[in-house]
């Protein structure tokens, strides 16, 4: 993060099941809209931090409910920024095969990170792969979500 | 018949229609159990002429595109054929951006796609 000034900042912890990270995807996502978002960003954010989170939960730690997800979220007039982090080993994410691959096509899994780095600005991994931090420009790109 | 939660089922000669519940297939539960529903079809009911019908679809993860590829492959073992119908362009972007486009038989709306089968 840059000395960027927020207006509203988000810290949240919780295991990793999926209904506590639905009721902080909808907190980022009510925020979004309180202050105006177009719906289609809207869209687009949920589909990313949706994938980011189920990736904590499931790949990250393994769906195991002793160990936590932690999301932050930073909201300035133009700006979203977002970080998920799990208690995981981490992964490589350029070792990840492109789902849009021939052979990788019929693959049920891999498409999550490809959705986040089309929806957001900018996806980053760091540490050992069990962060990632995620940023939405306002005004730029979406998905097209009613 | 199995009791469907997800899932609208419904025949049209030998097409088994499908149309589906969630507004916002997104919540990893009810992935879950959709997967299931949509496996059921093929695997217990022995229906292997499936047409997804996604007009009622706003929003769709990639674990639910995971669970269509999956149906497909079970469609595709019994020598069956899948279509998927009225893809807004917002989802069919999501379709695009993967590629599933090339993998899945998609069709504008349901009367051309029970027309192809």
């Amino acid at each position: 993060m840059t000395d960027q000034v927020w207006q509203w900042e988000m810290h949240q912890r919780f295991p990793s099941e999926t209904g506590a990270g639905r009721r902080v995807l909808n907190e980022v996502l009510d925020r979004l809209r309180a202050d105006g978002w177009a719906e289609q960003e809207i869209c687009g954010v949920h589909l990313a931090l949706e994938e980011a989170i189920v990736n904590a939960i499931r790949h990250g730690n393994g769906s195991d409910p002793e160990k936590q997800v932690c999301v932050a979220c930073c909201l300035a007039v133009d700006r979203l920024w977002l970080e998920v982090i799990d208690e995981g080993p981490g992964f490589n994410p350029q070792a990840v095969p492109d789902p849009r691959d021939p052979e990788n096509l019929d693959i049920p899994s891999g498409r999550g990170l490809l959705l986040m780095r089309h929806f957001m600005s900018r996806v980053e991994y760091h540490d050992r792969g069990n962060r990632v931090t995620m940023e939405k420009q306002r005004g730029v790109g979406g998905c097209g979500c009613p | 018949m199995s009791v469907h939660r997800r899932l609208e089922v419904s025949e049209v000669g030998d097409v088994t229609v499908v149309r589906f519940v969630d507004r916002k297939i997104l919540d990893e539960a009810n992935i879950q159990e959709l997967g299931q529903e949509l496996f059921q079809l093929v695997e217990k009911e022995g229906r292997t002429r499936l047409l997804l019908n996604f007009a009622t679809v706003d929003f769709l993860s990639s674990a639910a595109l995971g669970k269509l590829i999956t149906l497909d492959k079970k469609v595709k073992a019994k020598a069956g054929t899948l279509k998927l119908s009225n893809i807004r362009p917002e989802i069919y972007e999501v379709f695009m951006i993967t590629n599933l486009n090339k993998l899945f038989d998609i069709k504008d709306d349901e009367a051309d796609a029970l027309a192809a089968f």
